[in-house]
């Protein structure tokens, strides 16, 4: 069978630190100020009614790739398992992907081309895991193979609630987010 | 087809044509229909093990070097501390090698001090001045009028060349600045402190109750793993804070107590655990003493007498008692870390060792571990005092000879006022030392300085003061690798080597998994820095102390230790650690408990105390309130940061660049000073504190996640030396405003958080571009 790639983000466990930023930004050696994946804190109510939800997010490597249909030059492409990418050397800069992309997942870098997460398909094709994954303090991030039932995402998704980050696009976002 | 990972790298290293190709032969082996994969090239040619010293946690990491350069750290799977994971502090290692403001060549003050002149000058004129500095002040103030103030592991070399100089005075704001209060009263009642790593079993833990720690703020590695893994079992969390911490918004239980009235609640919580017979009954009456005292002393104090002074409500008070005693006892009261807060601090923290001890949880299951350390002995004088255990001296024996004429035995420390006090200080105090440097304070006085990684000038309540104290001094040496604020104030400047390019001495606490753990150097020190081991040699040897340190490098010492301990070197290189073996850490292991207090059992009620004229049971008084129109300044901690040393890492900066300061929104919006234009997020504002100390701008945080009667920032901003060029009047300093501490009479703790600040606008344009308002 084909491989789904996807990730899950346990918000029970996420504390926010910022460790999966940092490093991403190592492992794919990111310009200043850019950045594949990042922390949301949301909070509601009023004090002392308050509830408070912390996700790392990223591109979500949807099922539904606006971003891959709005690129002229057939740079964003989807690769392995489903994995949304972009091709460094057909990218033009253009930008449209950025304007298609509900989830603002990508940015373009000094050099002119468009950037994001790749869920580091280099790791991924030497037995590691995605550089976010692997430091995480909190195991809040976990990758795999939906279709493969012994992966520690399939595992997470049967065992677990999950909800996916703006469910009204209808891209079905590969990223899920336990609750 | 199968390629090795060295292969691999060169392949992903040799440039977007060669992978291509790469990828044309190998088009099987990628699985790739579209495009080739792009290889960013982090992957180390070289992996090294060792442990991090971006803050005092010392996890164990993997530094990946390529080129010669570090192009990233990630946590070393096989440490105990790390597990393969790291805080993003971890990864910024890289930030601190290559920024560029580091100190690079040591320096000589050319004009008066805190002018911030120096010229460079070699190692050895720069060392003869230390040297010559310090033997000055032996031969005319006595050796104990050199006292070091000290922060970091590295700083075990330092201390090493004090003790063979002849003094006792090293101070680490660690302990009178932040955890010594803890360490005063756990000892007080259990005989022990819980350490450092602190030994929590939070993994094991069904209830864990945070009154004075914002651990996923405060990112100590193995703490928050243990915290998301207790979570996700299951584990129920209560939150004390006054804010809405991180913690809190995970928490079943979050009460936003009033700031300085922790004492109160606790009291309370005692009171219903005690009255409605919650505690461990089996536990308290086999191993405690002072129960029925106890139960008298708390008898009033009922939730209904905690509400107005804590603001929580008595039913809730009652409730989370009886929930935080229904997992008895794998209910752990985490002891917290900074614990000097209000000058009352040992008792607060006595309060809650009395609560450890009434849910039974020191010495069990999800409570208060107590593991032994391996012995990793130490080698010859001074690095011990003496070199009887038959390992060091034959490695002392192989060695050139160590001995040395006993030394005489030295005064004792300084850091007490002439008629004594702190009785229950069981480490030196660096605000005592600061003291000493006065004249007529304490015994003797303080006539210089070595500085070693601790920027007194953020961490010593009061930055007047240590301006003041400095103008008393005959020689200031600081040792660094940042020139943070007191380094401009220094008479000589030696630029330390990082932890990176460095060795310093084993690590091998008490923890669960007993370990011995490595720092070595990674890549070769950068610019004209040097290890402190060189340091500590070099200035020995011109102090007639060489003998003291035999070894040429550190390499040399640490592995000669290593092997008196008959620890495999080649492993401890190649692994960064070594593991011990586990002994039984609680009870339900088999462990028999042992208290090492004056009866022998956990003592409730202090007589220790009483004998020493303060209160047997923790007595609680109401802190001064804010004047009107001011808040209290609370401050703490952001998980990519450590303290001020971190402010100018541009790497950990890009996610955290300046702190801002967190106020309550009806509180912002009945500011009258702001009454024409509210505030919201992001507006800038400067802070006044009760004494007229300032800080410079900080943008506010307009949220509902803090109380109204308090502010809150994230310590460690608003710097103002020249050579951090990118920290420099990023954020508000927190240290300007502490201006007026409250010292705990029982072990000389400064609590810090007795300050007001009001809020102003910024007065000129100047202001808003960023500029810090004072030195």
């Amino acid at each position: 069978m084909s491989r789904r790639y996807a990730m899950t983000v346990d918000t029970r466990r996420c504390v926010g630190c910022n460790a999966c930023v940092l490093a991403c930004k190592a492992e794919n050696k990111l310009p200043e100020q850019g950045f594949r994946d990042w922390i949301v804190t949301e909070t509601r109510g009023t004090f002392p009614h308050l509830k408070q939800e912390i996700r790392s997010e990223r591109c979500n490597h949807c099922e539904h790739t606006p971003c891959v249909s709005a690129c002229p030059t057939g740079a964003s492409h989807k690769s392995e398992g489903g994995t949304v990418l972009v091709d460094h050397r057909k990218c033009t800069g253009c930008k449209a992907c950025i304007a298609a992309c509900p989830y603002s997942a990508r940015y373009v870098r000094p050099e002119g081309y468009v950037d994001k997460c790749t869920f580091c398909l280099h790791r991924v094709k030497r037995g590691q895991e995605p550089a976010c994954v692997e430091i995480c303090p909190t195991s809040a991030l976990a990758f795999g193979d939906l279709n493969d039932a012994a992966s520690p995402v399939a595992r997470l998704l049967h065992e677990r609630a999950s909800k996916v980050v703006k469910p009204e696009t209808g891209l079905k976002p590969n990223v899920r987010f336990l609750t | 087809m199968s390629l090795t990972r060295r292969q691999f790298i060169a392949i992903g290293g040799s440039g977007v044509g060669a992978l291509a190709l790469g990828s044309g032969l190998g088009t099987g082996f990628w699985g790739l229909d579209r495009s080739p994969l792009h290889d960013p090239g982090s992957e180390g040619e070289k992996v090294v093990p060792t442990f991090c010293e971006i803050c005092f946690w010392k996890c164990g990491v993997l530094a990946h070097v390529k080129d010669g350069r570090v192009t990233k750290i990630v946590g070393n799977p096989a440490h105990p501390l790390s597990r393969g994971k790291l805080c993003p502090r971890g990864t910024g290692g890289v930030g601190l090698l290559y920024d560029p403001d580091r100190l690079k060549q040591p320096l000589v003050r050319t004009s008066k001090r805190g002018e911030d002149r120096f010229e460079a000058v070699s190692w050895d004129a720069a060392l003869n001045k230390v040297a010559e500095g310090m033997r000055r002040i032996k031969e005319r103030y006595g050796p104990e009028a050199l006292a070091l103030f000290a922060h970091g592991y590295g700083s075990s070399w330092w201390s090493a060349l004090m003790k063979a100089f002849g003094s006792p005075n090293v101070g680490q704001p660690s302990y009178a600045q932040c955890r010594g209060p803890r360490e005063a009263a756990f000892s007080l009642t259990f005989g022990q402190s819980p350490g450092s790593p602190e030994n929590l079993d939070i993994e094991n833990a069904r209830c864990l109750t945070l009154i004075g720690s914002h651990l996923g703020e405060n990112m100590h590695n193995t703490q928050v793993q243990e915290l998301a893994e207790a979570l996700s079992r299951g584990a129920e969390l209560v939150v004390v804070d006054p804010r809405f911490s991180t913690a809190a918004g995970k928490a079943r239980y979050w009460l936003p107590i009033k700031p300085g009235t922790d004492l109160a609640l606790l009291l309370a919580w005692i009171h219903v655990i005690v009255s409605e017979e919650r505690y461990d009954v089996r536990y308290v009456e086999k191993h405690t003493l002072g129960l029925e005292e106890l139960r008298a002393h708390v008898k009033e104090k009922t939730p209904e007498w905690a509400y107005p002074l804590t603001g929580i409500r008595p039913e809730l008070i009652r409730e989370s008692a009886r929930f935080i005693a229904s997992f008895k006892p794998a209910s752990l009261v985490h002891p917290g870390r900074r614990t000097t807060w209000y000058g009352d601090d040992t008792q607060r923290e006595r309060a809650m060792a009395i609560l450890a001890a009434l849910l039974g949880s020191w010495g069990r299951r999800g409570g208060f571990l107590l593991p032994g350390a391996m012995e990793v002995p130490k080698l010859a004088a001074p690095l011990t005092g003496a070199a009887s255990q038959p390992a060091a001296s034959q490695a002392a024996a192989s060695q050139p000879a160590a001995s040395q004429p006993a030394a005489k035995r030295p005064r004792p420390a300084a850091d007490k006022p002439k008629g004594g006090g702190y009785p229950f200080a069981d480490e030196t105090l660096a605000s005592g030392l600061l003291e000493a440097s006065f004249p007529g304070v304490a015994a003797y006085q303080v006539k210089g300085w070595l500085v070693y990684g601790t920027n007194l000038l953020q961490v010593l309540p009061d930055p007047r003061r240590v301006l003041e104290a400095m103008k008393h001094e005959e020689l200031i040496v600081a040792i660094d690798v940042l020139p943070a604020e007191i380094t401009g104030w220094a008479d000589v400047v030696l630029p330390e080597a990082t932890y990176l390019e460095r060795t310093d001495d084993l690590w091998a606490p008490a923890y669960k998994q007993p370990f011995v753990a490595l720092r070595q150097e990674v890549v070769p020190p950068l610019h004209d820095s040097k290890p402190g081991y060189f340091m500590v040699r070099e200035l020995a040897s011109r102090l007639g102390l060489g003998a003291h340190f035999p070894w040429p490098t550190a390499d040399e010492a640490v592995e000669a230790r290593a092997r008196a301990a008959k620890l495999d070197w080649a492993t401890l290189k190649k692994s960064g650690v070594i593991l011990g073996k586990a002994a039984p850490t609680t009870e339900e292991e088999g462990l028999a408990l042992a208290f090492d207090t004056p009866s022998k059992k956990i003592e409730l009620r202090s007589d220790q105390l009483k004998a020493a004229g303060f209160h047997g049971l923790p007595e609680f008084t109401p802190p001064e309130e804010p004047p009107p129109g001011s808040f209290r300044l609370l401050f703490g901690r952001a998980p990519v940061h450590t303290f001020g040393r971190t402010v100018n890492n541009r790497f950990l900066s890009q996610v955290f660049p300046e702190n801002e300061l967190w106020i309550n929104t009806a509180a912002a919006a009945s500011l009258a000073a702001f009454a024409d234009k509210p505030l919201k997020s992001g507006d800038r504002v400067m802070l006044v504190n009760q004494d007229g100390a300032r800080s410079g701008p900080i943008r506010v945080k307009v949220t509902e996640r803090i109380r109204g009667d308090c502010v809150y920032m994230v310590h460690g901003y608003g710097h103002t030396a020249r050579g951090l060029r990118f920290a420099r009047g990023r954020g508000a300093s927190d240290s300007a405003l502490v201006t007026r501490s409250k010292v705990d009479p029982i072990m000389g703790g400064t609590g810090m958080n007795v300050n007001f600040v009001r809020l102003e606008r910024p007065r000129a344009p100047e202001d808003e571009a960023g500029k810090e308002g004072r030195a």
